[in-house]
């Protein structure tokens, strides 16, 4: 048998190996160009951003001590004291906690309400006018890029304190990011079905129902189930303006230096934030049909 | 034509009459179809009861909030147009150097974090509970704490973001490393290639336009968490936003909400261009 390896001719092989190497190099060129414009950016937003690495170590033990010192004392001994001890206002606290989750319940059954119909107005597949289309997507964005913390405030000076800031608050903020996702999954879907249902003379509504609704219900409930986990961790910080939930005792305990009660707080809020987070993926696999396509 | 039923048949109930079982569904289906709206409006009926939601106060609510907007034609810079621009650019340079400094911590992490590259499954448990711990604190509380510890400013707000992005760009990173394709990583082992070279040329060119895209989405996001942060002193145009809205100047709440604006769909347009030149326009998500 002959070799079916084909040698190449010396002057061939040149040619290949210099052209290899000339797209090497080039390759190498643009990615320290890139590295140069990195460095150039992080000097330029190193001095604005007043970053000094010498403060961070001369007060890391700052930081470190700060958690030694939220940390209850619970010795063997005395255990069930010192649990106590750390968490003497736990019913207050639990309170507290349960109206953060019910306002981000709240602000997310508003928001992805509010989303849901408006993003069939706002998919190019199906948008009955397009400057109704434009506007829309404006509305979304402008919801989505202002702080939910900015509209609290506001809603704070307006309805007084209390959690009716932070639910707007929230749910103004869900309504653009949860309007934006389902835009785009409406504008992903199969096109047959909504002609099917458009040559039998339907109306916009008739469309929306029964050719568009049954493709992207089960990624509209997985993305609010997201977004309701992502709510409950705002929900808990838009307290600190005054709007409800457990953020206000947070901040006070933060600000005034109630060591303990930091830690017991947040503790409270990552457990909570886990259990939703685990309940929420339970559901979520389940939807999707135990396939995830993101 | 004959036994195949016709596609225009002249009377509809033989139609209905067939596909009978398709149609019409059992009562259990029909109740657990209920039962989801059902649950939902119970429970906000108890969440309106719960918190106590004041809806006499919704009217006047409503009448202060057009004051407000009201107050807020024309914008006006209130002649601070210098301090809101080095705001603004505070709050770049906190987006900007969080999201460098989280990834760069979150990149080695991530791969304790993976199923496929983990040295050990309890490694993998322990680092993704670290991982979840630190992204359920919001990125607001941990300005908070690094306010305490280097001082008012935006250095804060970067370690901040830093920090939070952590949580969130190392599970990501992860789960980007576990849906790799093994076969590449086995290749350049069986060529005799160590670990560390099946991971650098068997691995990271799957993963390096994932997460490029994720850094790129996570630094848009960033610029708008940066935009708030500075509510608590750790710099950026959030400090002024809120003074502004404390003292009813909402002229100039508008100036700033308008560049705020402004500057994230620019950084959207860059950095979806980036994007789409680093991973193509098809596999955007």
């Amino acid at each position: 048998m002959t070799s079916r390896i084909l040698s190449l001719s010396p002057a061939r092989l040149e040619v290949l190996v210099s052209d290899y190497q000339r797209k090497i190099a080039r390759r190498r060129w643009q990615s320290l160009l890139a590295l140069a414009i990195l460095a150039v950016l992080i000097a330029v937003a190193g001095k604005v951003g007043e970053v000094s690495p010498a403060n961070l170590i001369d007060n890391i033990s700052n930081f470190t001590s700060y958690f030694s010192r939220i940390l209850p004392r619970i010795r063997t001994e005395t255990f069930g004291a010192d649990v106590a001890d750390w968490y003497w206002n736990i019913t207050g606290w639990l309170k507290l906690l349960l109206d953060t989750v019910l306002i981000a319940y709240l602000a997310t059954l508003i928001g992805a309400g509010g989303a849901f119909v408006m993003s069939f107005l706002a998919a190019a597949n199906l948008a009955p006018s397009s400057w109704l289309r434009w506007c829309i997507k404006r509305l979304f964005e402008f919801c989505r890029t202002v702080p939910d913390l900015v509209f609290a405030l506001m809603f704070v000076s307006a309805f007084g304190l209390g959690p009716l800031a932070g639910i707007l608050a929230i749910s103004i903020h869900t309504f653009g990011t949860l309007g934006k996702l389902f835009t785009e999954a409406i504008e992903n879907i199969d096109m047959k079905p909504v002609e099917g249902v458009r040559s039998t003379g339907s109306r916009f509504v008739d469309i929306v129902r029964f050719a568009a609704l049954p493709q992207v219900i089960s990624t509209f409930a997985s993305y609010t189930l997201l977004r309701f986990e992502i709510n409950v961790r705002s929900g808990s910080v838009v307290g600190m303006v005054g709007a409800g939930g457990i953020g206000q005792d947070l901040f006070v305990a933060i600000r005034k230096f109630y060591y303990t009660d930091v830690s017991a707080i947040l503790l409270m809020i990552i457990v909570c934030v886990a259990a939703i987070d685990l309940l929420t993926e339970q559901i979520r696999h389940k939807l999707s049909g135990g396939s995830e396509n993101r | 034509m004959s036994g195949r039923p016709s596609l225009c048949p002249t009377d509809p109930g033989e139609v209905l009459a067939r596909h009978q079982t398709l149609l019409q569904r059992s009562p259990l289906q029909r109740a657990s179809s209920l039962a989801i709206p059902v649950a939902l409006a119970l429970l906000t009926a108890f969440a309106i009861w719960w918190l106590e939601i004041p809806f006499s106060q919704i009217l006047t609510g409503l009448s202060s909030l057009a004051k407000f907007v009201a107050l807020m034609f024309p914008p006006s810079t209130g002649g601070h147009l210098a301090l809101l621009v080095k705001a603004m650019e505070e709050t770049l340079a906190i987006a900007f150097l969080g999201t460098l400094i989280a990834t760069v911590m979150a990149f080695p992490i991530s791969f304790f974090a993976a199923s496929n590259t983990t040295p050990h499954p309890l490694v993998r448990f322990l680092v993704r509970r670290a991982l979840d711990t630190i992204r359920s604190v919001d990125a607001l509380i941990w300005a908070l704490v690094f306010v305490g510890v280097v001082g008012l400013g935006p250095f804060a707000g970067i370690l901040a973001i830093a920090v939070s992005d952590t949580g969130a760009l190392g599970k990501l990173f992860s789960e980007a490393i576990e849906s790799t394709d093994a076969r590449g990583r086995e290749s350049v082992l069986a060529s005799g290639g160590t670990q560390l070279l099946a991971v650098r040329f068997g691995l990271l060119p799957q993963v390096l336009p994932i997460i490029a895209g994720q850094i790129l989405y996570y630094f848009e996001s960033n610029v708008r968490s940066a935009t708030i942060i500075g509510i608590v002193g750790a710099g950026g145009i959030g400090l002024q936003l809120s003074e502004q809205i404390r003292t009813y100047d909402f002229d100039q709440v508008a100036f700033a909400v308008i560049m705020i604006l402004v500057t994230v769909a620019v950084i959207d347009v860059i950095s979806g261009k980036l994007r789409f030149a680093i991973i193509g326009r098809r596999a955007v998500g």
